[in-house]
């Protein structure tokens, strides 16, 4: 079976460092931090971590309210960001119901925040006499593609991976294989995530939440970094519009980046801690999948989050495989960890170094941590030419997952 | 409560509930082809009309049969009657 190549026309962003793929990039590349200190988080007991880096300056009520009403932050972002990609891939409005356009967008939870307003009124009096028909599409597992599809028409395939911080390297990496075998045409895929103390809280109990850095939030969280203590959750959406390279092309479409490979695995050795052995065998894969070979790599996308034990086992994992020869940065210390939506996003900072031909170095890598220190860290952004990036996102629940992208030259 | 503030807040209820123009809420206006409502609005609307006059009205057979605003109108104003 010929498989069909694919390649990415366009990218939807909805992020910490602002709301399109534009303003994502330039903060990136400016070293800008999208972390700050939520005063509100004082109020929940327990909870040491006063950080999150959000979203800023959305405006819900420029859906029309059909829409709209069936949609929590995270299918808001979904949207905007799902708007975005199409529009910059130039994607033929006539082409959204033809079956040929997919959706593939996932999300760590259906909305907590939903969930909250819900149970605090149904706990009043245990009465459902107040319960309106938007809340189960708000807290559905697949609410983000559901509503993605249905507010733009898209007739195609659906569906909505959840494998938390891998869920839109999952969702890219599935949609990529769809195409790959003629499923679908064009697919839009990624993640989105809303923030919510519960999430903070998750990682917080686990002593895995940055603590230290209340009062100082653009200095956290520190990938690799030796006084990095953990994560900051951010939220947001990443979508891409994944193409069939032969339609793209007959439609003279800008082609932005092509994906040649995608693997994920399962690592069983525990649910919270990674294991060294499969985040490399995961990159090993992904590799097999592109034909590579550790050499054609020209820089690691790492999702290093921040934390003491993830950051150490991915810097051996990629020292493993590519030793001290590829530089390799996170994007984690500009963003926080966007969850779902941080292989989206992420995948789209790895796009514009491509087309910038600048890789961006991980911000707040003042001191390598020397447990981390096996690889070749980017501590500032360097311009050198940029073919082929290996991207990394490792989750909870043991998923692993990595994407290659390689850069194209349109005619 | 007069029946002109009884009607002013089913207006303000529904116009909040559903972003209704208020010029549009005329009462001839019929809830579906005018107003733009559809079924999960209606089940909506009847939670909202609960909350705001504290009753219970879901199981009743003529609210299936309200079509404009004026119906809403006259439907409310009898099941208050009703109850005092």
């Amino acid at each position: 079976m010929e498989l069909n190549s694919v390649v990415v026309t366009g990218v939807g962003t909805i992020s910490p460092l602002g709301n399109d793929f534009t303003q994502l990039l330039d903060g990136l590349t400016a070293g800008r931090s999208g972390v700050c200190e939520l005063t509100d988080l004082e109020q929940v007991g327990g909870l040491r971590s006063r950080l999150a880096a959000p979203v800023k300056g959305v405006d819900p009520k420029q859906i029309p309210r059909k829409f709209r009403r069936s949609m929590s932050n995270m299918s808001v972002y979904a949207y905007l960001a799902s708007q975005q990609a199409l529009l910059m891939a130039g994607y033929p409005e006539d082409q959204l119901g033809s079956g040929d356009l997919g959706v593939v967008i996932g999300s760590t939870l259906g909305s907590t925040e939903t969930s909250e307003d819900f149970f605090k009124d149904y706990f009043r009096d245990y009465s459902l006499e107040r319960m309106k028909t938007g809340l189960f599409f708000q807290m559905m597992g697949h609410s983000c593609a559901a509503n993605v599809a249905q507010s733009l028409g898209i007739t195609g395939r659906v569906f909505a991976p959840s494998a938390a911080c891998a869920t839109s390297s999952q969702a890219i990496g599935y949609a990529y294989e769809q195409i790959a075998m003629g499923r679908q045409q064009a697919i839009l895929c990624g993640g989105s995530e809303e923030f919510h103390p519960l999430t903070v809280a998750t990682f917080d109990i686990m002593h895995a939440a940055s603590t230290n850095f209340n009062q100082q939030p653009e200095s956290t969280p520190r990938p690799f970094d030796q006084l990095r203590d953990g994560i900051v959750c951010g939220e947001g959406c990443g979508v891409l519009l994944l193409e069939n390279k032969k339609t793209a092309q007959q439609r003279v479409a800008n082609i932005l980046a092509e994906v040649i490979g995608f693997a994920t695995a399962s690592d069983t050795s525990s649910i919270a801690n990674p294991d060294v052995g499969a985040m490399a065998g995961c990159m090993q894969l992904a590799l097999k999948d592109a034909g590579l070979t550790a050499g054609d790599i020209d820089y690691v996308n790492a999702h290093a989050t921040g934390t003491e034990v993830g950051d150490i086992a991915e810097a051996e994992a990629i020292a493993q495989i590519f030793s001290t020869r590829v530089p390799v940065s996170s994007l984690k210390g500009h963003l926080g960890h966007t969850l779902a939506a941080s292989g989206a996003l992420e995948l789209s900072g790895c796009i514009g170094m491509l087309q910038q031909q600048q890789l961006i170095a991980t911000l707040n890598l003042d001191q390598v941590d020397e447990r981390c220190s096996g690889i070749t860290h980017l501590q500032e952004n360097s311009s050198q030419p940029v073919k082929t990036i290996l991207k990394n996102n490792f989750a909870m629940g043991g998923i692993n997952a990595t994407i290659i992208l390689r850069s194209y030259v349109n005619d | 409560m007069t029946e002109a503030e009884i009607i002013e807040l089913i207006d303000s209820s529904l116009a909040e509930e559903f972003e209704l123009d208020r010029e549009d809420m005329v009462p001839s206006a019929n809830l579906y082809t005018d107003l733009e409502l559809d079924s999960l609005d209606t089940v909506d609307m009847v939670i909202v009309l609960e909350g705001a006059f504290e009753f219970k009205i879901r199981e009743e057979e003529a609210v299936r049969a309200i079509r404009t605003l004026e119906d809403i109108h006259r439907f409310v104003i009898t099941k208050i009657e009703q109850n005092n």
